[in-house]
């Protein structure tokens, strides 16, 4: 299966090797490079490249590229997973998933990949049995570490592995019992010149924080479950509850972990919060353009709208801009050819507006396709899609746990075409 | 931790500089001898016996590993400390081994002893480091020690032991290839484990080592579909594939009765020969009558149950194998579950998503109605990398057809004004594949892409070019003018290829620009030095057809341009330049080809058919590696065609053991061994993982059955503790309906009294079982229509019933002969139906009103068994016993698994409606009507009962349908075809239909082997839902949700017939397919259904007041089907 791994940054430094069976040379590598420069941006090398004798699948994540070496048939989307995984871990182990964090914790990760996989196959990735096996690092253990010379591997060995609850190791204790839910919602959508929604949809995603002594046994109800119509689980939930009762039944992992993702059903309309008015022109001679951008609420449930920013990929031809905004602030990166528009919290009585002029590179066309805008925004204490937690009930457990859920809105990937 | 970083530290400028100095001379560099010193202290921290020193040096060393430095002279200082007593040195010596063992393998033999002591530990974790280290170290002279350990970690107590072993077995095969016979034995071994731990890994051992082998998978088969859901996500995956390969050579191919005409189809679709098309079907349509029935093998049908719910998972790679099984193995009805699935997958990754849109390209090709309801979710956004916007283009174009191909066409629109030229490029070739394909738009496109022509920009102009020559070559003599305007266009474009396409679009149709075309190829004659060698070629080709058909002004032309190319560097150009002289001018001697050069070159050439690069790419396994390259890669199992006839299935059976002795008689009589399997395994894994019983105690608690386990949902058998379970938990969810746990801080309060009347609720539970358990089983049955749990519905439709007959005798005869219609019969239960149908054939009452009665008794008897393991199973059987008996009275034989599922009552009650009339189809008559029960293969199916009668005085053959046209949405299952149909005979058949909730006409064509019929069938409101069972307190509940506009009433006046409450409940019955809801009041009637392919709710209540006064009220989200609904049901109450 996954022979080597080797992660390379952005200025093509190969700065961790590791392989699971016999050595391969980091000059398999180069191929990798070729495609690169080919590509040009990481975004377009292909996740699988072909090399006379091996295929590399790779994921680019946080700025690293993680490349893998295959030597035979295996399912991409095994690799690529699994190579996601470990990123996830790294994240959930260090906070951060950085070519310095990872240069900083070698070690660590040195051993997080050795139990991942053996001989190529996954063997522990479930971040609560790596945890046992690997105390992450804090500043205090850090500190005692070097002042006793003890360890991070733990001591005792993991027991999570050998039951059937495999997520969860046994013997949690707190003293403070809690157990949060993050209701996320993002809207996907494009919505064309004339403001006309061409399509929509919501996705969410249930994030927990779970802190419960022993061994709990959870049921999230939800008022209408019916809003629901894809929904994938942590492998902890019980599909036979789902399918029947439409209840979430299951006993949770340790800490914080993804409950659920779902995909709200086509059929309901998908509420759009805000509206955009935008008149983008370019002039063919002059050499010159002028934008002008207004934001207004649409169906935002009487909260408000927060977080708002807009960003346009202006054509390369754009020099410079000459903006007024009457809210937030504004910045055009002149390298990456992108303007950023802030605006924050969209106040409702005074519209927030930018407008100006752009200027061109004289002597060049004028582009012909105006620029989309990406919106990003965030609505607080709604889930847009109407989807609601009726209750959180515990059993196995004598205690009272401390409950709470909160619901955010967020924009996915929110285009406007002009 | 500071320790390594500081180390990086002092080393950060060298770690760059450092880099080049590996793999060059190590002597020359100053940075070398420095590391050299740095060596010989990390071997005096080594030597030194404090641990603390050990632990920094190793982690210094494991960091130069990792960084791909060179610390093989380490060895052995590093080899000493394998038998440190620290935990973390001995894992950091462990890394360090693995690394390096395979270069200095004699010093590597020292610690081995070391790794034999570990084997025998009593601690299984070290047992297992031991043996994954010792298998790691690639050291061909410990092959008989290796070998020796992994035989017995295989049979080691512990699981995770004998996991190792399982990881250990490719570790030796690709180390000496020649143990492969014994290795194959420890597989044979391991696959027999009943652990889920051991499953996952076993077979990824088996898929390295012997693939061949599939048939020490037949044992075992049954376990690991049952396992499968529990074991961990990776191993899935391998198992899955596995399982993908070993059903494509044991079971038949379940689209056997319509692979054939589904290519019928596709042709239809490329607008090919309709007449040609008709006659193969017909062909086909014989041949396939000679076939033998199909009926799924019961084990091909548990693969695919058990793998649906894996649909579900997190894991990406576990969902794109669970697609691809379906695929590969489905039955064409069912593959439809996995497109939104693969579209959730979507919103993944980049990596993903360029993945799984490869898989989704191969797919929307042969099952393009699979995706057609995401068009949407493959639309293009500016920000997307252009691999992906290629490929969701790709899908795009895969999915266009007449309905959507404006819409399709109004996005490439936005496209083609990307700045993303490559894109762009693309999206033309899109419109150009959309035009050949859809026969409707192609002037549309063309007239689009003329458009394009002045585009700025060479490349798109190139691009359009290109296609517009292939579309123009489909009817060249209505588009003179724009082989006009491209004419013009060789002076601007410079794009090689697009410069070709223009003049071999010049000489092809010279006569049709008969002026131009000189021209042009005077001014190509002047740049021919300048050209490109395609260019070039085309050039010439254009000056041998003028020269043919116009001679007179092209003559000198095109012996200049043949003179340039005789002398040309390219000997390709020389060659041609020679041969076209030859045939084209006249010679005085060997000129015999002459005569035919006008053939030769103005023949008359076939229009291009512009291809799906990934079509008939699903000749790989889907998912896999050589799919997405498009090449076979090593290791690559191939996926075999189908067998034509099935392997004996009885390979799979096992060997009861003695526990179960006693049950074995009434098992074995039913043929589920399945069970029986299930429960062993369950034992098997709780007496030997004690930490889960602690788990389960809950259950146990609940339900006396130990055997289930906590975390396997996978039995879709063994309903009863599941249903058991979650009546229980459910009841205490709708009894307080207040939520509160929405905002974090406030809910808090009100929340820890809930919690408070839970556990009271937990107390009395046991004492309310029973009640409780009634009660709410109706909660499940929205689920109803899933196959899976079938078995358990059952189980709650008997429920609901039985309170009822008690409380309304009259009543219950209507309802039980519903709720029979509601049986659904899986293919599996086939054989004991047939079993218990040779019994009870002879006492099989003919009169309705005795057949309940035979059913209560049976049902009776079935609550006794309550707590049997398989009950389910006999209720399943009983059910659906009753309508095939009927359908074998009528002198029906069973043709076909799935449609006899379905097949048919004639209940007298039912309102038949007339599909073809006597006269109008020559003697033929056909009536239909709505039978209620559920469609077996599709659940959003509505079933339609169609009888046919022969009137003639001659045979009726091949009775069949064609060609349905259907509103976009609906789908339409066609009923097998008869073979024959006697004079004055009848026959009563079943198809599917999904009107997707609305009351459009399903037309299509009824086909005797001589006439066809258009017809019709459109269904009343009432028909478009089924009923759903559920307590007061949800009716009310529900009921508050559905208001406002989603509500209406209207007053009425009952009719005469109409005055009491079981009338009314027969009356609105019968006009719509819903069910009684138990009511408190008698003044009330309440009713609850839901629509077939949404699954929105229908209720409708009806009060009646003083005098025959009453209100309808009716609570839908389909706001369509609620008018309708009242008006229907107004109507059968005013009468």
């Amino acid at each position: 299966m996954i022979h080597s791994l080797f992660l390379i940054n952005s200025a093509a430094d190969i700065f961790l090797e590791k392989h699971w069976k016999s050595v391969i040379s980091r000059s398999v590598c180069d191929y990798f490079f070729e495609a690169q420069e080919k590509a040009g941006e990481p975004n377009n090398v292909p996740p699988v490249i072909r090399t006379p004798h091996h295929y590399l699948i790779n994921i680019y994540r946080d700025k690293i590229f993680f490349v893998s070496v295959i030597q035979t048939e295996v399912p991409p989307l095994f690799v690529i997973e699994f190579l996601h995984r470990v990123a996830e871990t790294l994240q959930d182990y260090f906070g951060e998933c950085s070519e310095s964090v990872i240069k900083d914790n070698v070690v660590i990760v040195y051993e997080l990949l050795e139990e991942m996989l053996d001989n190529g196959f996954p063997l522990a990735t479930e971040s609560n049995i790596l945890k046992e096996l690997i105390k992450p690092p804090t500043i205090l253990r850090s500190m005692v570490n070097t002042i006793t010379g003890s360890s991070n591997v733990g001591e005792t060995l993991p027991t999570g592995q050998l039951s059937t609850v495999p997520w969860r190791r046994a013997g949690v204790k707190y003293t403070n019992n809690e157990a949060y839910f993050d209701v996320i919602e993002e809207i996907d959508a494009i919505i064309d010149k004339s403001g006309a929604t061409v399509c929509a949809e919501i996705q969410g995603v249930i994030d927990a924080c779970v802190k419960l002594t022993g061994m709990p046994d959870l049921t999230l109800t939800f008022m209408n479950p019916r809003l629901l119509d894809d929904v994938s689980f942590h492998p902890c939930v019980r599909f036979k509850r789902w399918e029947s009762e439409r209840v979430l039944s299951f006993i949770p992992p340790d800490g914080n972990f993804r409950l659920m993702s779902y995909h709200v059903s086509a059929q309901n309309l998908v509420a759009i919060p805000i509206y955009v008015k935008q008149n983008i022109s370019f002039f063919e001679s002059g050499s010159s353009g002028r934008l002008d951008i207004t934001v207004g609420p649409k169906q935002t449930m009487g909260k408000p709208v927060e977080g708002l920013v807009v960003s346009i990929h202006m054509p390369k031809v754009v020099l410079s801009v000459n903006l007024t905004a009457t809210q937030g602030t504004q910045k055009y990166d002149t390298t990456t050819k992108v303007l950023v528009w802030d605006i924050g919290k969209l106040n409702q009585q005074k519209l927030p507006n930018l407008k100006g002029s752009l200027s061109l590179q004289s002597g060049s066309p004028k582009p012909e396709e105006n620029p989309s805008l990406d919106i990003d925004l965030k609505i607080q204490q709604l889930a847009i899609s109407g989807v609601k937690v009726s209750r959180l009930d515990m059993h196995g457990e004598k205690y009272k746990p401390f409950k709470g859920v909160k619901y955010i809105t967020k924009a996915g990937k929110f285009q406007v075409r002009t | 931790m500071s320790a390594s970083s500081a180390f990086s530290d002092d080393k950060g400028g060298s770690s760059n500089v450092g880099e080049p100095e590996y793999g060059h001379d190590p002597a020359s560099g100053g940075i070398f001898s420095s590391d050299y010193k740095r060596h010989d202290d990390l071997k005096e921290m080594l030597d030194s016996n404090k641990d603390s020193l050990k632990l920094e040096a190793m982690k210094r060393i494991v960091a130069m590993i990792a960084r791909g430095k060179n610390a093989s002279e380490l060895f052995p200082a590093v080899v000493k400390n394998v038998a440190c007593k620290n935990i973390e040195v001995k894992k950091l010596v462990y890394v360090y081994l693995v690394r390096y063992a395979e270069e200095q393998q004699d010093l590597a033999l020292l610690s081995i002893s070391t790794f034999q002591r570990g084997l025998k530990d009593p601690n299984q974790l070290i047992r297992a480091s031991a043996l994954r280290v010792l298998s790691s170290i690639r050291v061909t002279i410990i092959v008989p020690i290796m070998m020796l350990a992994i035989k017995e970690a295989a049979s080691d107590m512990s699981p995770y032991v004998r996991k190792t072993a399982a990881h250990a077995i490719p570790k030796l095969y690709s180390l000496d290839p020649e143990q492969k016979d014994q290795l194959i034995e420890v597989i044979e071994k391991l696959l027999a484990d009943k652990t889920t731990l051991v499953a996952g890994s076993v077979v990824m051992a088996f898929e390295e080592v012997c693939p061949e082998r599939i048939d020490l998978i037949h044992k075992n088969y049954r376990k690991l579909c049952n396992l499968l859901i529990d074991v961990e996500e990776w191993g899935q995956v391998v198992i899955i594939n596995m399982l993908t390969r070993y059903a494509r050579t044991q079971f038949l191919n379940p689209n056997i009765n319509e692979c054939l005409l589904e290519e019928g189809g596709e042709k239809a679709f490329y607008g090919s020969d309709e007449d040609e098309e008709a006659k193969e079907e017909n062909a086909e349509i014989s041949t396939m009558a000679k076939r033998k029935p199909y009926v799924m093998d019961p084990d091909h049908r548990l693969l695919l149950r058990n793998t649906k719910p894996l649909l579900q998972s997190r894991n990406a790679a576990v969902v794109m194998a669970v697609a691809q099984l379906y695929f590969h193995l489905a039955p064409k009805a069912e593959v439809g579950v996995i497109a939104k699935a693969l579209v959730r997958l979507m919103r993944s990754h980049s990596e993903v998503q360029y993945v799984v849109l490869q898989n989704v390209a191969t797919m929307s090709i042969k099952r393009r109605g699979m995706f057609e309801p995401y068009l949407k979710s493959f639309y293009i956004r500016s920000t997307d990398p252009t691999q992906i916007k290629v490929l969701k283009l790709e899908v795009l174009t895969n999915l266009a057809s007449d309905t959507n191909i404006s819409t399709i066409l109004r996005e490439f629109q936005t496209y083609i004004k990307s700045m993303d030229k490559d894109f762009v490029a693309a999206t033309i070739q899109a419109i150009g594949r959309c035009a050949t394909n859809i026969g409707e738009v192609r002037d549309t496109c063309l007239n689009g892409l003329v458009q394009l022509l002045s585009n700025r920009d060479e490349l798109v102009v190139a691009e359009s070019v290109v296609v517009i020559k292939k579309l123009l070559q489909m009817q060249p003599e209505q588009h003179s003018e724009i082989i006009k305007h491209m004419a013009k266009l060789t002076d601007n474009i410079q794009v090689p290829m697009a410069r070709a396409s223009i003049l071999w679009l010049i000489g092809e149709y010279c006569e049709h620009v008969p002026k131009i075309a000189p021209d042009v190829l005077r001014k190509m004659a002047k740049t021919f030095t300048n050209e490109e060698d395609i260019v070039k070629l085309q050039i010439i080709n254009l000056a041998a057809k003028l020269y043919l058909t116009n001679s007179k002004q092209t003559k000198l032309l095109t012996q200049y341009v043949l003179n340039l190319a005789k002398y040309d560097q390219n000997y390709d150009i020389r060659d041609r330049a020679r041969f076209i002289r030859q045939l084209i001018v006249p010679m005085e001697k060997g000129g015999a080809l002459n005569k035919y050069a006008k053939k030769l070159f103005l023949a008359l050439k076939p229009a291009p058919v512009l291809e799906s690069p990934f079509k008939d790419r699903d000749h790989f396994q889907l998912g896999s590696l050589s799919h997405l390259l498009n090449a076979k890669t090593g290791g690559y199992q191939e996926l075999p065609d189908w067998p034509e006839v099935a392997p004996d299935p009885s390979v799979r059976n096992v060997e009861l053991e003695e526990v179960f002795t006693t049950s074995e008689g009434r098992i074995g009589l039913l043929g589920d061994w399945r069970e029986v399997i299930k429960l062993l395994e369950r034992v098997t894994t709780l007496t030997s993982v004690p930490e889960w019983t602690k788990c389960s105690s809950r259950d146990k608690r609940k339900d006396k059955k130990v055997e289930k386990p906590f975390y396997s949902d996978s039995d879709g058998e063994s309903g009863q503790t599941e249903s058991a379970d979650s009546g229980s938990d459910s009841a205490s969810g709708s009894e307080s309906s207040s939520s509160s746990s929405e905002e974090s801080g406030s809910g808090s309060e009100s929340e820890e009294s809930e919690e408070e009347s839970d556990s009271e609720e937990e107390e009395q539970k046991k004492k309310r079982k029973k009640i409780v358990q009634r009660k709410m089983k109706p909660s499940a049955s929205e689920s109803a229509a899933s196959e899976e749990s079938c078995g358990e519905d059952e189980k709650i439709l008997q429920k609901p019933k039985e309170i009822r007959s008690e409380s309304d005798e009259e009543e219950s005869e209507s309802e039980s002969s519903e709720s029979e219609s509601e049986s659904e019969q899986e293919s599996e239960s086939e054989k004991e139906v047939k079993k218990k149908k040779k019994v009870s054939v002879p006492n099989f009452p003919s009169k309705q009103t005795k057949k309940t009665t035979v059913e209560k008794k049976e049902m009776s008897l079935l609550d006794l068994d309550d707590f049997e393991p398989t009950t389910s199973q006999v209720i399943t059987v009983n059910n659906v016993l009753s309508n095939s008996l009927v359908t074998d009275l009528e002198g029906l034989s069973l043709t076909d698994t799935m449609m006899s599922s379905a097949t048919v009552t004639t209940a007298s009650s039912l309102k038949m409606y007339e599909l073809l009339h006597r006269i109008k189809g020559e003697g033929l008559a056909v009536e239909y009507c709505f039978s209620r029960q559920p469609f077996s293969s599709d659940p959003h199916m509505i079933t339609v009962q169609i009888h046919f009668t022969n009137n003639t005085t001659s045979e009726v053959k091949t009775l069949h349908v064609e060609e349905p046209k259907l509103q976009s949405g609906m789908r339409m299952k066609e009923f097998t075809e008869i073979d024959v149909l006697p004079p004055s005979g009848s026959v009563t058949v079943v198809m599917g239909i999904d009107f997707s909730d609305s009351t459009q006409t399903a037309n299509f064509q009824l086909c005797t082997h001589t006439r066809k019929f258009f017809v019709s069938i459109q269904p009343p409101v009432g028909e478009l839902m089924m009923p759903v069972f559920m307590t007061e307190n949800e009716f009310k509940k529900e009921q508050g949700k559905l208001m406002g506009m989603n509500e209406l009433s209207e007053k009425l006046v009952l009719g005469v017939m109409c005055q009491n409450d079981h009338t009314i409940v027969q009356q609105v019955t019968s006009a719509a397919n819903i069910s009684r809801v138990p009511c408190g009041s008698d003044k009330e009637c309440r009713f609850a259904g839901k629509t077939m392919t949404s699954g929105s709710l229908v209720l409708v209540t009806v009060l009646t007041k003083e005098e025959g006064a009453a209100q309808l009220t009716v609570n839908c989200e389909k706001m369509v089907i609620g008018t309708m609904l009242v008006k229907d049901i107004l109507q059968v109450l005013t009468q």
